[in-house]
């Protein structure tokens, strides 16, 4: 497995927000996690990604425990993240935002950046335009074209299709699915389940602080509960 | 016309030195949101480490090494004891806080503000102290324009200034370090899912304003020679001035509004009255706070979608 959580839980104060999460994700994959609302899958990305400390359970990724490790060493080890809302550095041209996204690589990024603009030839024309001036969707490529400047061998999104209109959520899709066929493992949180289901390997299902059901992609998308509670149909 | 360019050149000089201080608070204030009152007191700080280096060197009158030698000393010693002291208040008296409300550690740096000044009142007296500049270099020397002559203390002065500040500019824009800065102070958190380590920078930032005020504490110990204890408060007060006039958090804003309250004092000073000076100087801040309350470079708060 390439990240493994076991048994997370998770407080904010005293409010007890995972209870008890356990996933996992393998090389190359590409897994969904769904829920609603207050679900607590933003507090599982986090949790991964060491912005929040879990109270008990374990965060293993690539055979190291890196449940106390901080996200430095986490993205030094080949996490990478797309935050919800895109989170780019608005007043920073493209350019600079792509550099932030390699901040814990050292040496030559010039590859890196073909690869991104390889990607995404929208932004090589757009290198010195600051990132808040441009539209949702090109900000979009973006947020990917930053978190994929580390070379992760994970990538977390949180909430690719927020805010963006439908055409640009479907495109967003398309990214994902290029970034998990070039060897990238994923894993997608979302509260467009259709959409995450139609592209993923496995799903999770997150409900109240506790995985709710899992199951492979295709048997989520025929799971009558998880039909009435967010395919609505 | 010989006075009004005269008074041009010490409003540059005062200028300089409230520019390099407002950086500092700008800076701050820009990655925290936090109004460092203890600045000024890091400013007064730096004035006394070069007031020590030159005691050291058997004094202004009577160097054991020479003044071009002497004056770098000053500087750098009183730049990265600034720094250092600037990065040990923002360890013990800020990051604790971090997660507190805003006003904890703005009552912090009142706090740190008055335990320096006390701390320096306990170590040298209420003494003013005296760099006795005019024995190192003398205010005769200088350079010849026209009828005026600017000595070559406010030109060494104006002078480091500028290049401090150009060298923090390109910092800022070209640096790694910069631009991990920069995204620092937009959003904190994307920079550390970044993998900025975000801590560093902050105290980066602190390093880095605080060498500014050390370095503007030894030039007004070379200018006007007065070193003491409560030096930091006005001074302090004038650079928070300069930073929001120009606009808090905004680093050109700190440099133009710094001069601009220089100028402001040095031509109240000369054409009404010595006394009037801080009065103009506190009757602008409140006139850019009406008209244009985020400053004069800053862009009014908007909310992020």
């Amino acid at each position: 497995m390439l990240l493994a959580l076991k048994d997370v839980n998770t407080y904010y104060g005293q409010i007890h927000i995972l209870q008890g999460v356990s996933l996992d994700v393998a090389e190359g994959e590409l897994v969904c996690l769904l829920g609603g609302n207050a679900s607590g899958k933003s507090t599982t990305l986090k949790t991964i990604l060491g912005l929040v400390a879990p109270r008990s359970g374990s965060v293993v990724f690539d055979g190291e425990d890196v449940t106390r490790a901080s996200t430095s060493r986490r993205i030094e080890r080949g996490m990478a993240i797309v935050p919800e809302n895109r989170r780019l550095f608005s007043p920073m041209t493209v350019t600079e935002n792509l550099e932030m996204g390699a901040y814990r690589r050292s040496g030559d990024l010039r590859a890196a950046f073909e690869r991104v603009y390889d990607l995404f030839p929208l932004l090589a024309d757009r290198r010195s335009q600051l990132a808040g001036t441009m539209s949702g969707g090109e900000q979009q490529m973006v947020a990917v074209g930053r978190a994929l400047m580390s070379e992760p061998r994970l990538l977390l999104m949180d909430e690719p299709s927020m805010g963006l209109a439908p055409i640009l959520v479907e495109r967003s899709f398309e990214i994902i699915q290029a970034v998990h066929e070039a060897g990238v493992a994923v894993l997608v949180v979302e509260q467009n389940a259709n959409m995450a289901l139609s592209v993923a390997d496995r799903g999770y299902v997150l409900q109240t602080g506790r995985i709710a059901l899992t199951d492979r992609a295709d048997a989520l998308r025929e799971n009558d509960d998880l039909r009435k509670a967010y395919l609505g149909r | 016309m010989e006075f009004f360019v005269q008074q041009l050149v010490n409003g540059l000089t005062l200028g300089s030195v409230y520019a390099l201080i407002a950086l500092g608070y700008s800076m701050v204030y820009g990655i925290l949101k936090l109004l460092n009152f203890a600045h000024g007191e890091v400013y007064m700080v730096g004035a006394f480490i070069g007031y020590g280096v030159l005691t050291m060197a058997g004094g202004a009158a009577d160097p054991v090494l020479p003044a071009a030698v002497l004056v770098p000393l000053m500087f750098l010693a009183a730049m990265i004891g600034s720094g250092l002291l600037g990065v040990a208040i923002e360890r013990f008296a800020y990051r604790p806080l971090r997660d507190a409300p805003r006003i904890a550690p703005l009552i912090s740096a009142v706090g740190v503000s008055f335990f320096l000044q006390a701390a320096a009142l306990l170590l040298f007296t209420a003494r003013i102290r005296n760099y006795d500049t005019p024995e190192l270099i003398p205010f005769s020397v200088g350079v010849e324009v026209g009828p005026l002559r600017i000595s070559l203390v406010r030109i060494l002065v104006i002078v480091t200034a500028v290049v401090l500040m150009v060298a923090l500019t390109l910092l800022v824009s070209r640096t790694r370090l910069g631009k991990a800065m920069r995204a620092t102070a937009y959003d904190r958190e994307a920079a550390a899912m970044m993998g900025i380590d975000t801590d560093r920078v902050i105290a980066a930032t602190f390093f880095i304003g605080s060498v500014l005020a050390g370095a503007a504490g030894v030039m007004i110990g070379l200018v006007f020679s007065r070193v003491f204890h409560f030096m930091g408060f006005l001074a302090g007060l004038k650079g928070f001035t300069a930073a929001v006039v120009g606009g808090i958090g905004n680093i050109p804003g700190a440099m133009v509004g710094g001069l601009l309250i220089g100028l402001a004092e040095a031509y109240a000073a000369a054409y009404l009255s010595s006394r009037f000076s801080e009065l103009v100087v506190f009757t602008i801040l409140i006139g850019v706070m009406l008209v244009r309350p985020s400053g004069l470079f800053g862009t009014p708060a908007l909310q992020k979608v």
